[in-house]
């Protein structure tokens, strides 16, 4: 019984096929790809071989990780040069040969698989905060699921940080990280922006202070998020439709003050 | 294989990793890049020819869409467009010929369009050629400004481009008319084919979902125009789709009646 428990599953199994993972081990200062081979089992992902590789072979392999469940969105990484939850990768979707494991290549580098993600939380205190309007006593306003619908999707977010680490704005021009919040925090413009009781005006925040104009739409953000969120095309394109009725858009936006003009019966577009 | 830590740029910054390669990547990413780029050349190719030839655009009672509506005096007047319908607004100068005149339309709805905006960046810029592999460019501004600065006039494009889809969706209809008989032609088909495709792709299109009601934030006090929003947003996934087939289509059919105007093919009537 002990002897079981002390077995490392895929460890003396003959049936347990190996796999060679291609690790980055290293620092801020140098680092490269250490080669290591281990045995897997049918259905485990990523995490779980790396959690073994801890075990058996690298005791101090740093990894950051938490819930295994594709929820925290703590074990970001890149496999095989893509964006990643470590949780979330079963090995049989991976193609034979080699896994090449790096850590996040957008952010600054901690330790091994550890990357320093503080930038984004940076980011997060500059993201006005929910300033709803008044609307009586709490218990007279109802929410129809037609009005938080948009909301909702983005609240799935699990703050992983893949789309930021995979956006080009960033990972290939460091000097934008000072100008350019990212596709995460776009969603978090766009969550409160189409909030009906709302009151804050995001687009000129998102416009002039946070980069929205540098996106160009390419949807890497889309292709990497694990929570299915269609970041660009339900958050950053209708934020840059926003932020064209404001300032790029005379015509729509002369027609909408017409009939929002006084002594009108107040109206719509709200 | 330890790469020291080099004072670079991008993915080579201080403090990142150091990693040797520009990419880990091993599936065929090059691969949307280089299809793209291949088709929409191919495109570019064939539409600047049709434009600038000049004839062949009519074949009774089919019109091509490159030169529908014809606004230029000079319709009907060169090989290949004899009896086409035209409006007579302007003469035709050198290579500004009626096709030209029109292609502003939906040329800069497609350019401004968010669908192709992601191709194209990709594709023809390298901005990122795929998702996590570099780019070869040391600056970057995105669409801050000009010209990209007027990708923001992408709805003024879409508003022009229904007008185009009303008039292609006639040419459709006239389509059926074999001089004052109702009939139907292969080219009747491909003529509504290619206004359907048309219309799909306006209406699944992110300026369309915009305007219909993507801009109010209170759906429920806008039960008709919530109802259009959800239409349209069903439609919008697909808009990559729409995107590509109504391109080749538009290719496809101003083919077809320049072959059909110029007698090397014989349209076949079904009845």
């Amino acid at each position: 019984m002990m002897q079981a428990a002390m077995t490392q599953p895929g460890e003396g199994r003959p049936e347990a096929p190996a796999r060679l993972l291609r690790v980055w081990r290293g620092d801020k200062a140098a680092g490269g790809l250490t080669d290591y081979t281990v045995g897997v089992l049918g259905g485990e992902v990523v995490l779980d071989v790396l959690h073994r590789l801890q075990a058996t072979q690298a005791n101090d392999l740093a990894i950051r990780w938490n819930c295994k469940a594709g929820k925290c969105g703590s074990c970001s990484a890149e496999i095989n040069g893509r964006p990643k939850l470590l949780c979330m990768t079963r090995l049989s979707s991976l193609p034979e040969g080699p896994i090449t494991i790096t850590p996040l290549r957008t952010f600054p580098v901690i330790r091994d698989l550890v990357t320093d993600v503080k930038v984004n939380y940076d980011w997060a205190l500059h993201v006005p905060s929910f300033a709803p309007r008044e609307v009586g006593k709490p218990s007279e306003y109802r929410m129809t699921q037609a009005d938080i619908g948009r909301s909702q999707e983005f609240r799935k977010c699990i703050e992983c940080w893949l789309c930021q680490d995979v956006c080009h704005v960033i990972r290939d021009h460091e000097q934008n990280k000072s100008a350019y919040a990212g596709p995460r925090y776009f969603i978090r413009h766009a969550e409160l922006d189409m909030h009906p009781l709302d009151t804050g005006d995001r687009r000129a925040v998102l416009r002039e202070r946070q980069g929205l104009g540098l996106c160009n739409v390419t949807k890497c953000c889309t292709e990497v998020c694990p929570a299915g969120i269609k970041i660009t095309d339900n958050a950053i394109i209708p934020m840059k439709e926003r932020s064209a009725d404001q300032r790029y858009d005379p015509l729509g936006r002369g027609r909408r003050s017409w009939r929002h003009r006084e002594g009108r019966p107040p109206g719509q577009e709200s | 294989m330890t790469v020291p830590g080099a004072q670079r740029a991008g993915i080579r910054s201080p403090g990142r990793a150091s990693i040797g390669a520009r990419t880990l990547r091993t599936d065929r990413w090059w691969a949307y890049p280089a299809v793209t780029f291949a088709v929409l050349l191919a495109f570019v190719a064939y539409a600047t020819y049709a434009a600038i030839v000049n004839r062949d655009y009519y074949a009774a009672p089919y019109i091509s869409p490159f030169y529908s509506p014809c606004l230029s005096l000079h319709c009907g007047a060169v090989p290949g467009s004899h009896g086409a319908p035209h409006l007579g607004w302007f003469g035709t100068w050198g290579i500004v010929t009626p096709a030209v005149i029109i292609l502003i339309v939906p040329l800069g709805f497609r350019l401004t369009c968010y669908y192709y905006r992601k191709a194209y960046y990709r594709s023809w810029w390298l901005s990122p050629p795929a998702c996590a592999v570099p780019e070869p460019h040391r600056r970057y501004t995105g669409e801050t400004r000009f010209p990209l600065l007027g990708q923001n006039l992408h709805r003024y494009f879409f508003y022009a481009a229904l007008v185009f889809n009303v008039i292609l969706t006639w040419d459709a209809v006239v389509a059926f008319d074999f001089g004052g008989h109702i009939g139907v032609g292969v080219g009747s088909v491909v003529l509504v084919i290619n206004a359907v495709l048309l219309w799909l792709y306006s209406l699944s299109c992110h300026a369309c979902r915009h305007a219909v009601g993507g801009r109010i934030n209170h759906f429920s006090k806008h039960p008709i125009r919530y109802r259009a929003w959800t239409f349209v947003s069903r439609l919008n996934p697909y808009h990559g789709n729409f995107a590509w087939l109504s391109l080749v289509w538009v290719a496809l059919t101003d083919l077809y009646v320049r072959l059909a105007a110029s007698g090397v093919i014989h349209d076949p009537r079904v009845f």
